[in-house]
């Protein structure tokens, strides 16, 4: 059974419980759960690459809207210093998002090397 | 021959320093890879310390290092003829290409000849199934028009729309407006809004949208930071979306970096592998190319439309959802965007045209598109002659009607409903029966731009365009924006080249993978589509023909008795055809068949000659009515009529096939020449010397007009047929009209 974000069943996600008012974004929102498993499918279908951006998005299904966004912002050329990448990745990796905090680290080192650094 | 639309084109010299060069510049860098202790040291003749940051993204995570040495260490021709080998299966063409660097796969793409490039993209594209993308924008935004046009494309069969603004406070109302039309037109539609990338994200987090595709890569490191991004924060991006179950593609084409004077003297197709392995590196299900926005660069150059479809290729070969580009119309010629496209229409794609203007050219807020609304019908014909699914269907008038009038309701009660705007029934009605925003005068351009803040302001999601949906009475549309948000928590449609049919079937790699080998192997329609395909709406039957005649039906024509030889020497006879006054009575000039005899028989009057009106029973064939005729005329001349209006004049000692004069283009020949056919026939009578009658020139396609007419014509004519009946002569109670 698929769950939602918020541990709401799938299923469950249908008008009579809108129009009872029990629906919230977070229950249309995908669990990490249903990502890893999209990643293992993916890999199967011969996209490694695939799967292992479903496996960064299954980290950052926990992060808010805002901060996702703020992340994205930070990557943006020259809207960084490589301490303030790093400190993000350490944010990430305190919250277990490893993966991203590992592109966040690489993003620091390959940004100062080619001056797309703040 | 200056004056031919294709000479509005731009064609431009071919020059490796500014980029404008399809293939094979001589700065293009020689393929190479070099591993070790795996990790990627040199690419493509550069060194890892000099690496930019493409090179590093691709090198990093873009390759597949087990099978890179074996893949390198291919002869370009061995590779390239496998990929167009239908013995060697996709998965291993697949296998084989994620160990190619980008200057390797453009060296054995560089190869393949436009049939080559065609029958790799049947083989190596993702999904079975086609599809097809729309553009659905107006002018002024809007939400009313959007939301008919959207319901109108989807009719038409679309499975993706696409939308963006010309003013950028007014996306959230247009993903709106968009999204509601598109619940209208089907369940499962796909629907973006393309706007700047943290704009687009945000929609899409609220559900306003239900896929992404304008987050767009660039082949050299200076135009993909001039575009503020960088690969890192592209795959950033990309894991963004999918951390919210949406759907998204990236953006890239040939011809970009050199419109943005940043090609760095590279070719455009070597900067596109680059785009196209980058887009693979960053997990990006699928890519939108072929040009895109800068289609006419590409095709500025010789060899630039083959490139194009070629990168359409090298996403497929990466094992990535193909939408093929198609988009930006490239020509000014019809001649040269249907060359254009035609390749990969054959082939099939999973998205023919990333975007399909379904709306008025001046409407589309992208520029006119490859393909407008205007060329609809000559899509769906072009469909139907190649038995090629393009992903259109013919819609009917009043369906669409429906959808129109249904889709602008609920935009406007879901509007009211959420406080975010008011329509007048003016602006409704206009926008029902539009064709275009200039038809719509009515509309006032501060409801989008004052709803759109108000979405954004108070947190509107699409669960409350759901609630307000049903809460107005629209429960069907309700249900199936909720079903495209409860397909984010399934995540199906995140695997590669997914689409929803109508009944929220996933169609993706996964669930509907390619499996062309060859005859008798892949996708065929099912015989439900191929009516739909085969059934456009201005086919016509016989029986169809018939009904048409009867509604001109006329009793004037009256059977006198048998038709007995004349001796009067000033007689001519007028042989008419079997169905002539009985299941015929128009011709294919338009003109009745009564007013034609009463021509003819007052061309022979004004000669001084009488007319006889006799229906030969027992033959179809003109020749033979002729003759037929001119055997019981007094004078031995006759005039022979069929009921689709071709004549001639005969003798009666002449053989079958010969005759004195044929009027043969049936639809051109006016009453004006009828009379002149019977003047001269009277003169052939008297001995006289005609007047040399020219059958009427025209330039149209007659012969494409009319001979499924005749067909049907010489059907019912053939019905009509009795060799056992004998000529009959006739009256026409009218006499002259």
């Amino acid at each position: 059974m698929t769950r939602a974000w918020s541990g709401r069943a799938a299923a469950d996600v249908t008008l009579e419980s809108l129009r009872a008012d029990e629906l919230v974004l977070d229950d249309v929102r995908i669990h990490p759960d249903t990502l890893e498993h999209q990643a293992q499918v993916a890999a199967a279908h011969a996209n490694p690459q695939l799967a292992a951006n479903f496996r960064r998005a299954a980290e950052l299904t926990s992060l808010p809207d805002a901060e996702v966004l703020a992340i994205y912002e930070a990557l943006r050329p020259r809207r960084s210093t490589r301490s303030e990448l790093e400190s993000i990745a350490t944010s990430l990796d305190a919250r277990g998002a490893v993966l991203n905090a590992e592109l966040l680290r690489e993003a620091a080192e390959v940004y100062e090397r080619r001056g797309l650094l703040r | 021959m200056d004056e031919q639309r294709v000479n509005l084109d731009g064609f431009a010299v071919e020059s490796a320093e500014l980029g404008l060069i399809a293939y094979d510049s001589p700065h293009d860098p020689t393929p190479s890879l070099r591993i070790v202790d795996g990790r990627v040291v040199e690419m493509d003749s550069r060194a890892e310390a000099d690496f930019d940051s493409i090179d590093e993204f691709v090198a990093r995570h873009g390759l597949d290092l087990s099978v890179a040495p074996e893949a390198m260490g291919l002869d370009d021709t061995v590779a390239a003829r496998m990929i167009v080998d239908l013995s060697v299966p996709r998965a291993e063409i697949i296998r084989l290409v994620a160990g190619m660097t980008p200057a390797k796969l453009a060296a054995v793409l560089t190869l393949l000849r436009p049939v080559e490039l065609g029958l790799s993209m049947t083989k190596a594209r993702a999904r079975r199934t086609p599809s097809n993308q729309a553009h659905v924008t107006n002018r002024s935004d809007d939400p009313l028009l959007l939301a008919a046009d959207a319901a109108t494309a989807v009719a038409f069969g679309f499975r993706e729309i696409e939308t963006t603004v010309p003013v950028l406070g007014d996306a959230a109302s247009n993903a709106m407006a968009v999204s509601i039309g598109a619940a209208v037109g089907s369940p499962g539609v796909l629907v973006q809004c393309s706007v700047e990338e943290a704009l687009e994200l945000e929609m899409g987090m609220r559900g306003l949208v239900s896929y992404a595709e304008t987050v767009s890569l660039y082949g050299t490191e200076q135009i993909f930071v001039d575009g503020d991004d960088t690969p890192w924060s592209k795959a950033f991006l990309t894991s963004a979306y999918a951390s919210r179950g949406i759907k998204m593609r990236v953006t890239s084409g040939g011809g970009a970096e050199a419109l943005m004077g940043g090609a760095e003297g590279r070719s455009m197709f070597y900067l596109e592998a680059r785009c196209v392995s980058l887009a693979r590196a960053i997990g990006s299900q699928g890519v939108q190319n072929g040009g895109i926005d800068s289609a006419s660069v590409a095709g500025s150059v010789p060899r630039g439309v083959r490139s194009m479809m070629a990168e359409n290729l090298m996403v497929m070969l990466r094992n990535l959802e193909a939408c093929t580009g198609n988009d930006a119309l490239m020509s000014e010629s019809d001649v040269r965007r249907t060359s254009r496209t035609h390749p990969i229409f054959i082939a099939g794609s999973d998205f023919i045209c990333s975007g399909f203007g379904s709306i008025q050219r001046y409407d589309n807020m992208f520029g006119p598109s490859q393909w407008n609304s205007e060329d609809i019908d000559d899509f769906l014909a072009m469909q139907r002659d190649w038995g090629v699914d393009g992903g259109l269907r013919t819609a009917e008038h009043d369906h669409v009607a429906h959808l129109r009038r249904r889709a602008v309701a609920a935009v406007r009660d879901v509007y009211a409903y959420l406080g975010l705007g008011e329509f007048s029934d003016e602006w409704a009605e206009q926008a029902i029966d539009a064709a275009g925003s200039k038809d719509v005068p009515a509309a006032d351009l501060m409801v989008p731009l004052n709803a759109s803040r108000l979405i954004r302001d108070t947190g509107v999601t699409m669960l409350d365009v759901t609630a307000a949906l049903d809460a107005c009475g629209y429960e069907v549309e309700a249900e199936r924006t909720l079903a495209m948000l409860r397909a984010r928590v399934h995540g199906d449609y995140l695997q590669t080249a997914a689409i929803f049919t109508e009944d929220m079937e996933v169609l993706s790699l996964v669930t509907d993978p390619n499996d062309y080998a060859g005859p008798g192997t892949g996708y065929s329609p099912s015989p439900a589509r191929q009516t739909e395909m085969d059934s456009v709406r201005q086919a016509r039957s016989v029986d169809d023909l018939r009904a048409q005649q009867a509604t001109a039906r006329d009793d004037s024509f009256t059977v006198v008795g048998p038709a007995l030889a004349g001796h009067d020497p000033r007689e001519v006879v007028i042989g008419v055809s079997a169905a002539t006054g009985r299941a015929l009575w128009v011709t294919l000039s338009g003109l009745a068949v009564a007013d034609v005899i009463a021509e003819l028989l007052a061309g022979l009057e004004e000669e001084g000659c009488v007319g006889r009106v006799v229906r030969i029973n027992d033959t179809v064939d003109l020749g033979w009515i002729g003759l037929s005729a001119a055997r019981l005329s007094g004078s031995g001349i006759a005039i022979g009529l069929q009921a689709k209006g071709t004549a001639l004049i005969h003798r009666r000692d002449l053989t079958p096939l010969a005759n004195l004069e044929l009027y043969s283009v049936a639809p051109t020949v006016t009453r004006a020449l009828y009379r002149q056919l019977g003047i001269n026939a009277a003169r052939h009578a008297k001995g006289a010397t005609p007047e040399p009658a020219r059958n009427p020139y025209s330039d149209e396609a007659i012969e494409a007009r009319y001979h499924t007419k005749v067909v049907s014509l010489v059907a019912i004519e053939r019905q009509c047929v009795d060799s056992t009946l004998s000529s009959e002569e006739l009256t026409l109670a009218g006499g002259e009209r």
